[in-house]
């Protein structure tokens, strides 16, 4: 047989069977954060990320001890004066990132983990699984986010693990709705079928075939949803059933501060800056990635095949 | 720099060249790299131009870029596209615009997509009329074009939508909308790729007639070379963003000069000849990545050392006929009217008869599918011997994938009886042992869609053995290695990624995938259909040799009759879900005896020039 396929040299010979692609969600980030966008985006969170991370360290005061006057203008000694029991705005605002953002953060994984196990689970298993999660999505849908995270916290009571539970459960419909109409379209592909045809158990099926089909669409909700849980929780420290008095919390000194708006705007004004730059740079950050992900700015590459995550299907192609 | 040489000059036989291009070249936005270069050819009134080309050629570019439009990402760099004296690439946005849909016309490859889904078919051949200033004698006129190609002008037709209509009643109604206002130039870009033999055979039959009648200057694309040498009066073979034969179709087809044309000839299966299909090495270069020099140096068998050094000019090999090769100018055409290769060669598949055959490895008894309510399958009846290759073939909707995918398990709401190695399957998969799960391997149609991205080729192949074997994972390597070499395969392509191996590889990657359990029955669901023919060949050629050399039987499901001939020895012929003909391939395509395989011989397309040889195989 003389067809043998010529195919360019390969540096080493491989030595092992590799089994999955883990490279696609590095490549996604990467090429988002060579559009300008993605830069801004990216440098946006970034800042308002290090001042949360790197701020206690540098605050120059305890963020709970009372050591000027009420709404006292800024100074010399606080740059941005004081709040309403004359604590330090400043150490405050240094102080007041890091929880917030754990908190977020967990509760979105914890929401994308379970949308997406529901949503994969509704798309690939069909039928009555399919109905049933589905179901279930559009109650808790039917609620507005931050009020069913509020129905949760005024029930059981404002704690920390509750703020993490209550506002990933409230991500998680809207990620199931997102990643299932995605793997609907994975489930269909041949490749699923092809593993099928073996007898695969379900569940590794799922795993191994359609989950890392999805990674770009998780990278964006994640990103989306992110954004989403700062609001949230920002918000519900804001009327009194986040992070409680007298820890430092840039929703809760938005509340506390507002009566003294007008002697020390700084105590309002600073810490609804950091939540607002950090949303838009998430949000901006996210659209660069799934700008990339879709392929918007790729089309050159695409004529000339050289798309990272698709391929490029021959002219000829007509399924039955 | 070779001189430029002057493209070859037809004799149009007095007609006007209606449409040229000369040198044309596009190139891509950023980096400019080049798809289509240097191409120059004209088309008279009334003629018909066959562009053909494999995937990546760059013919569906070159073809837009007749009509002055390229896509988005590519623009045309240079040379200039002359319709009736003007050069289109001179005129204002506003005046192409004009010109388009009435002195320009294009058919798309995909009917479903170039029809407004929401749009009935009256209003959208009305919105053609009325754009091009035909607004009084609009309605005459759509009675008119409907006619033409050959649909009823009935309040039906008009009121229906897109997709109330058949794959071939769609291709009409964009051929009427092309044809409404007359062209002057019309390209044509695949139109019949997705529709069935007979449905293909009238609308090119109607393409023909409306050409000749309006006397359109009109060019038609594809990858099908049958069509093509049917349809058109003269040839233009592309290569690699160039032209490399252009001729006279008859020259083209019955002494072909450049080597690459030879071998897509080679390729091509015969419904009426058993022929070894003889594939071409190597894979064609990607677009923009052309090679310096002849681009087929690479996998060309007279290849000399100055060919990879300086792009041969087209030299002219007859009159009216000449190609791109040194070879024609060192005045040695590659074939003088030869006879095409492996015609009845000793192998051929009808002569072998299995050793041992007899016993039926896979059998079905009355089976019987239904998707929802309706029923897709009916009483179907077969048995594929051990060692032997049983081909189905039928139209789209005979029912011949759901075949399989009972078979295979994949599909569990079917009644009857399957039997494989003695063992009676039950209907769903996950039901079935695992000696059957084992044996009974599975190739999907389309190599795009069957290998997970995400998944290197290792990872791919080595799948099938994770699931039913714990083997170290140097024996795994060492397993899957060898699968791949059986589907001819080197070892370097074990960590790369499905995107980036061309369509043949990736079908070789599902072969191996399929033959790593070493499995004693292959289905292979129309495994070819999405490939070139020249690629279609060497796959075909690996089944073969698989078939011969380790006894492996096959349930090889095609549309395409010519096919059958050169893999299979026995032959079912499916319509509308039931079994109309079975039998050993000789019998059934030399003498069938039923209404609906008869049809189906004389409808597909036969090479015109090579009917002489076709003759002879058969007398």
């Amino acid at each position: 047989m003389s067809t043998a396929t010529a195919a360019p040299p390969s540096p080493a010979p491989p030595t092992t069977v590799a089994t999955v692609r883990t490279r696609e969600w590095t490549h996604v980030l990467g090429a988002a954060l060579r559009t300008p966008r993605g830069r801004v985006g990216f440098g946006l969170t970034i800042v308002v990320v290090a001042v949360a991370a790197l701020g206690p360290a540098f605050a120059p005061h305890s963020a709970t001890s009372f050591v000027t006057t009420p709404f006292a203008p800024p100074s010399g000694k606080f740059p941005l004066g004081g709040d309403v029991l004359g604590r330090d705005v400043l150490s405050r605002l240094l102080d007041g990132g890091w929880q917030l953002l754990l908190i977020a953060a967990a509760a979105t994984a914890l929401g994308v983990v379970l949308g997406a196990i529901a949503g994969i689970s509704a798309a690939y298993l069909r039928g009555a699984p399919d109905t049933l999660i589905m179901r279930v999505v559009d109650v808790i849908l039917a609620f507005p986010q931050l009020v069913f995270a509020l129905l949760l916290v005024s029930v059981i009571g404002p704690k920390l693990w509750l703020l993490v539970v209550a506002v990933g459960l409230s991500h998680a419909p809207q990620v199931a709705r997102v990643i299932r109409s995605t793997a609907l379209d994975v489930s269909e592909r041949d490749f699923v079928k092809a593993v099928e045809i073996l007898g695969t158990p379900r569940r590794r099926v799922m795993a191994k075939e359609i989950l890392p089909n999805l990674v770009t669409p998780l990278m964006v909700e994640t990103g989306l949803r992110m954004t989403y849980s700062i609001v949230i929780i920002a918000g519900l420290s804001f009327i009194g059933f986040g992070i409680q008095p007298p820890a430092p919390d840039w929703g809760l000194m938005i509340n506390e501060n507002r009566i003294g708006l007008s002697e020390n705007p700084w105590a309002v004004v600073a810490p609804a800056a950091l939540i607002a730059l950090l949303t838009i740079g998430l949000n901006t950050f996210t659209d660069a990635v799934a700008r990339v992900a879709l392929g918007v700015d790729r089309a050159e590459q695409a004529v000339v095949g050289e798309r990272i995550g698709g391929a490029e299907l021959p002219a000829g192609m007509a399924s039955e | 720099m070779t001189p430029r040489p002057e493209p070859a000059h037809q004799d149009l036989s007095g007609l006007a060249a209606r449409a040229s291009v000369s040198q044309l070249t596009v190139r891509t936005t950023g980096s400019a790299l080049s798809v289509v270069e240097d191409v120059s050819l004209e088309v008279g009134a009334g003629e018909i131009l066959g562009i053909v080309g494999e995937s990546g050629s760059g013919k569906t570019t070159l073809g837009l870029a007749l009509l002055a439009h390229a896509r988005r990402g590519l623009r045309i760099a240079g040379g200039s596209v002359r319709l009736d004296g003007t050069n289109l690439l001179e005129l204002s946005p506003g005046e192409l615009r004009r010109l388009r849909g009435a002195a320009l016309a294009y058919v798309p490859q995909d009917p479903g997509t170039a029809l407004n889904p929401a749009l009935r078919i009256g209003t959208q051949l009305e919105e053609v009329l009325a754009a091009h200033g035909r607004g009084r004698e609009v309605r005459e006129r759509v009675a008119e074009v409907l006619t033409e190609v050959g649909l009823p002008m009935t309040p039906e037709l008009l009121a229906a939508y897109p997709h109330q209509l058949s794959g071939g009643q769609q291709q009409r109604v964009t051929l009427a909308i092309a044809f409404a206002c007359r062209p002057s130039l019309i390209v044509l870009d695949e139109p019949t790729t997705g529709l069935d033999v007979t449905t293909q055979r009238r609308v090119l039959d109607t393409v023909r007639e409306l050409c000749r009648t309006y006397r359109v200057a009109a060019v038609y694309i594809s990858h099908d070379v049958v069509v093509v040498s049917t349809l058109a009066d003269r040839v233009a073979v592309v290569y690699a963003g160039r032209v490399i034969e252009l001729g006279n179709t008859e020259a083209v087809f019955n002494t072909p000069a450049h080597p690459y044309t030879i071998g897509l000839l080679d390729a091509v299966p015969s419904p009426t000849e058993t022929r070894t299909l003889r594939g071409m090495a190597g894979i064609p270069p990607r677009p923009g990545r052309w090679p310096q020099g002849c681009a087929f140096a690479d996998r060309c068998p007279h290849v000399l050392p100055e060919c990879r050094d300086e792009l041969p000019a087209l030299f002219e090999a007859s009159p009216g006929h000449s190609a791109r090769c040194v070879l024609v100018e060192a005045g040695r055409p590659g074939r003088q009217a030869t006879p095409r290769g492996g015609v009845d060669a000793p192998t051929a598949s009808a002569d072998f008869r299995p050793v041992g055959a007899g016993a039926p490895l896979l059998e079905l008894r009355r089976v019987t599918a239904a998707y929802g309510a309706r029923a897709v399958l009916h009483d179907i009846e077969l048995a594929v011997p051990e060692r032997a290759c049983l081909a189905v073939v039928g139209e789209s909707g005979s029912g011949k994938t759901t075949l399989a995918r009972c078979i295979s398990g994949l599909h569990s709401r079917w009644q009857g009886e399957v039997c494989f190695a003695g063992e009676r399957l039950p209907t769903g998969v996950r039901g079935r042992s695992v000696a059957a799960r084992r044996g009974l391997q599975y190739v999907f149609q389309n190599p795009y869609a069957s290998l997970n991205p995400r998944r290197t080729v290792g990872g791919l192949v080595a799948q099938p053995l994770e699931e039913f074997e714990r083997v170290s994972a140097a024996e795994r390597l060492e397993r899957v290695v060898e699968a791949l070499r059986s589907a001819a395969l080197p070892p370097e392509v074990l960590e790369r990624y499905p995107d980036q191996l061309s369509g043949g590889e990736r079908q070789r990657v599902a072969i191996a995938r399929a033959l790593v359990l070493g499995p004693r029955l292959l289905i292979c669901d129309e495994i070819t259909s999405a490939l070139d023919v020249s690629v279609q060949a060497a796959v075909v050629e690996l089944l073969r040799h698989l078939q011969h050399e380790r006894g492996l039987a096959m349930l090889f499901i095609t549309h395409n009759l010519a096919l059958v001939r050169s893999i299979a020895q026995d032959v079912v012929v499916m319509q509308q879900g039931r079994i109309v003909e079975s039998g050993s391939v000789a019998d059934v395509l030399d003498h069938p005896t039923h209404p609906y395989t008869q049809r189906l011989l004389e409808d597909v397309p036969e090479e015109a020039p090579a009917a002489g040889h076709a003759a002879a195989g058969r007398a």
